[in-house]
């Protein structure tokens, strides 16, 4: 244990890509098996503990802490397990230091009851920096910037490589993987189980500038609706024994389909495709706040799947049965596209239509109003256009000159800020999440503040530390991690607040809802009186 | 009398009415007792200054002769009357000159501590306690996050580094009056030979300190920018010690392959270390920490807890579980400068974009 503390330790501090890859490596060198293979497992999300979870380790430290000074430790360390790490009392003359294996099979098998005293016993055993690993392997979220992808790279560098390889074989394997190991060492041979649903790397676009207009030919791409929803890759696949395999994968590759049965059970024939989950009700595509009740869910109930039907609108098929579509042509995979969806259920799955243009000008006219341009009635899901070159093969990561994004323009509204909170991660500690608000007439007839939305990026870090004095130095009252600011007409701090879209909320107290919004510059200058009214915002509502 | 007619916080600072004095005052006033050299507490522009004399060296190294506008040298231990009050000077055990500044009135004693620490450091008296009324205390590190392992096991990750990675230079951030030349001491302790570099704006204090007969070394002054590049390889495998804001520097970027390492009390929380891009956190403070704050608010006796900064209200809480009354002054203006808050600047987040 001690030593994967120990790596963890180290990645948590090494900022660099190449350093992290090579802690990792050298780690897994030097580690026999079963240790690197749960190590390996803890870095790519393969270690999931039925019974361990955040709440009982609430509950342990609760035993052992006034509540009151842990609540203001974790508000001010901004992370659970590290603050428990940290505020575990020791006890002296504990020191029989459990082996990962160990604790990996202690945590799979013990049941609610046993379980609570065997992590307090690691606990007491461990240092502080075992203490905040144990802890990170329990809660799952490792937050030490290294990627399930990254993990698999330095795995592959064993072997001498690519991590795809390791990738086409990862889904037919189980920790401890030491079938994995023996063949990246050369003792063993390749793992038979091939995933017939393996997870491809995302094509990503680059925001186009205002330049690449003048050196883009308009008939040699194709634009499509950029839709708000959330890039996903659907896979299904057939294995040697005749079993299906089908897969939803965030843009990430994490696995998401267990909470999207509807989609995955439509996509009835073998292929790959990248598309935008969407929540669609009467064929129409919902708002993102809508699609959101879905997300972060690892079941989903009957109601929720009548009430938020999912769907995939289409973009790109990458594989089709056996077939790798990735090095043909945009225009050739889109036919192929088309014909395939032409086999599934279109309530589930249909296609993201192209943008007809002759000119930029065209394309100017139909990304200012995509409504009259071929979105209709999903105008309000339009975030954008993308441009993709005809001739554009399906490349992995964000290759530079083959697809663009062109986003709406933002919308701008000044707002007053009304309360900060502590942020989180990189943030603990500084007050940079920020709730604004707008005027309205309140109830007694004077002008009030209601809030509008928050926002927590936008701002540099030289001008956080400033909002974060400015912060500290006008708060009226403080809850807990929040601390209310001086709002009043006079005296007050206006944000410029950029946001990309609007909806109705009955959420919110002021009826609506801010999509992306985020701090587009700073008003030292504006006195909040002449900050923006609800009416401006409620004139932005879509008509419905 | 109450101790609130004693001393009674204001915008400026602590007031003491029967005496007409400030102490710590962050804003210029007539008459000063200052308590340590560091410029959120030591600021320039007061009328009359009363302080230590490694106090007054240090205000007028970095302020000018002229910082104020009489000064008066505060003997530790030696009582001062003004008015009707007295005044006395007890170490502090922060950095050189430190001390608290013990107030008494009628029978009343309150001890103003200022910053203070408990841990041995060879650059600066110890902190002596003494039983009051009323004990005045800072609360930088007033959390039971904050465990401060001891100062040689620190650096002696340092030094192992440096074994480690002789092809690197070791960047250390350190305050750069207090931290900057205890972090030298240390490493001398343990054996480190080697010359020492150091930044331009360390330098007159660490001079200073010499001055005062703190054995240091072999310390060199370093600009890597007026060096050719041949000559910086030079630097793989040694200690350069900066201020905090120099870690990330191009200055620093200079060195060969540099290690950043920075020496702060707040290194105990991971984030604020990644904050700063730190790849080697060493907590060392001049701060009491959490266990050393309760032990010294024990061993002064005091009925009645004042915190003048930090996190005061879990210091407070914790007063009040002990039947301790322990009020928060909130004052505004310390942690400018050392570690009372923090100066990192966070990597900015960047949004969950939900598709490309």
């Amino acid at each position: 244990m001690n030593r994967f503390a120990w790596l963890l330790d180290r990645l948590a501090y090494e900022p660099r890509r190449n350093g992290k890859l090579a802690l990792i490596a050298d780690y897994l060198r030097t580690t026999p098996d079963p240790d690197r293979g749960y190590a390996l497992a803890a870095m790519t999300g393969g270690l999931v503990f039925q019974n361990a979870k955040p709440g009982l380790i609430r509950a342990l430290i609760a035993e052992r802490t006034d509540p009151v000074l842990f609540a203001l430790s974790y508000d001010y360390v901004g992370d659970l397990s590290e603050t428990v790490a940290l505020m575990w009392p020791a006890r002296h003359g504990v020191n029989d230091v459990p082996h990962l294996p160990d604790v990996v099979a202690g945590l799979r098998n013990s049941g609610k009851t046993e379980l609570p005293r065997l992590i307090a016993s690691w606990l007491d055993a461990l240092d502080e920096t075992g203490r905040w690993a144990l802890l990170k392997l329990i809660t799952g979220a490792l937050r030490i910037g290294v990627s399930a992808r990254l993990a698999k790279t330095a795995a592959a560098s064993l072997g001498g490589i690519p991590a795809d390889e390791v990738e086409q074989v990862w889904h037919g394997l189980e920790p401890p993987y030491t079938a994995l190991f023996a063949w990246l060492e050369g003792s063993g041979a390749r793992p038979e189980a091939t995933d017939p649903a393996p997870f491809r790397p995302v094509m990503l676009s680059h925001a186009i500038e205002e330049g690449d207009f003048d050196k883009l030919e308009a008939g040699e791409l194709a634009a499509e609706w950029k839709w708000d929803g959330i890039r996903v890759q659907a896979v299904a696949g057939t294995r040697p024994d005749g079993g299906r395999v089908v897969r939803l994968y965030s843009r990430t590759g994490e696995e998401i389909g267990g909470a999207f049965p509807d989609v995955t059970e439509a996509l009835t024939q073998d292929g790959a495709i990248d598309g935008e989950l969407l929540v669609m009700r009467d064929g129409v595509v919902q708002s993102f706040n809508t699609l959101q009740q879905r997300l972060n869910r690892k079941q989903v109930t009957a109601k929720m799947l009548a009430e938020f039907p999912a769907h995939i609108r289409a973009y790109d098929l990458m594989a089709e049965a056996d077939d790798d579509l990735r090095a043909h042509p945009y225009t050739e995979r889109r036919a192929r596209l088309e014909a395939f969806l032409g086999r599934l259920d279109s309530a589930r799955f249909d296609l993201s239509p192209r943008i007809p243009f002759a000119s930029w000008d065209e394309l100017t006219a139909a990304r200012a109003d995509p409504a009259s341009a071929g979105a209709g009635a999903d105008a309000e899901a339009v975030e954008g256009c993308m441009l993709k070159r005809l001739d554009s093969p399906y490349l992995p990561g964000r290759p530079k000159g083959y697809w663009y994004k062109w986003k709406r323009d933002a919308r701008l509204v000044d707002c007053v800020l009304m309360y900060a909170q502590r942020g989180h991660g990189k943030r603990s500690s500084f007050y940079s999440d920020y709730t604004f608000g707008v005027w309205r007439v309140g109830e007694e007839g004077t002008d009030e503040l209601v809030p509008v939305g928050k926002a927590y990026f936008g701002f540099t870090d030289e001008e956080l530390i400033e909002i974060d004095r400015y912060v500290r130095k006008n708060t009226l009252n403080r809850f807990g991690p929040v601390r209310e600011v001086t709002h009043t007409l006079s005296s007050g701090l206006v944000f410029e607040v950029a946001f990309e879209g609007l909806q109705r909320s009955t959420r919110h107290k002021s009826g609506v809802a801010m999509r992306f919004p985020r701090i587009n510059r700073i008003r030292w200058d504006k006195p909040p009186g002449e900050a923006d009214r609800i009416e401006t915002l409620e004139a932005l509502l879509p008509a419905n | 009398m109450k101790p609130s007619d004693l001393l009674t916080p204001t915008p400026a600072g602590l007031y003491c009415p029967p005496a007409d004095i400030y102490i710590d005052p962050v804003r210029p006033v007539a008459r000063a007792l200052i308590s340590h050299g560091h410029s959120d507490h030591a600021r320039a522009g007061h009328g009359a200054v009363l302080a230590t004399r490694e106090t007054l060296a240090i205000m007028a190294l970095r302020y000018g002769e002229a910082f104020t506008g009489s000064q008066q040298l505060a003997v530790p231990g030696e009582t001062v009357r003004i008015g009707a009050v007295d005044f006395r000077f007890v170490p502090a055990g922060h950095v050189l000159g430190s001390a608290q500044i013990v107030v008494e009135h009628r029978g009343l004693r309150i001890v103003v501590s200022g910053d203070y620490k408990r841990e041995r450091d060879p650059t600066c008296a110890p902190f002596e306690p003494v039983p009051c009324d009323v004990f005045i205390t800072e609360a930088t590190f007033g959390l039971p996050v904050f465990r401060h392992p001891p100062a040689h096991a620190e650096t002696g990750k340092l030094l192992d580094s440096v074994r480690l990675f002789p092809e690197r230079t070791h960047i250390v951030g350190a305050y750069s009056l207090g931290k900057a030349q205890r972090v030298m001491a240390l490493i001398r302790e343990a054996g480190y030979e080697r010359p020492i570099y150091i930044h331009g704006a360390v330098e007159k204090i660490t001079e200073f300190y010499r001055a005062e007969g703190i054995p240091l070394g072999d310390i060199r002054k370093v600009d890597p920018g007026e060096r050719k590049a041949e000559e910086r390889k030079a630097f793989a495998g040694e200690i350069v010690i900066c201020p905090p804001s120099a870690i990330q520097d191009l200055w620093s970027r200079r060195f060969p392959d540099p290690v950043t390492a920075f020496a702060s009390g707040w290194m105990r929380v991971r984030a604020r270390a990644r904050q700063k891009g730190v790849e080697l956190p060493l907590i060392i403070s001049d701060h009491a920490d959490w266990d050393d704050l309760q032990a010294t608010i024990r061993e002064v006796q005091a009925g009645e807890i004042w915190i003048t900064h930090g996190e005061a209200e879990a210091l407070a809480h914790w007063c009040g579980t002990v039947g301790l009354k322990g009020t928060p002054l909130h004052l505004v203006g310390y942690g400018d400068e050392g570690e009372a808050e923090p100066d990192a600047k966070p990597a900015e987040a960047k949004p969950a974009e939900a598709s490309p």
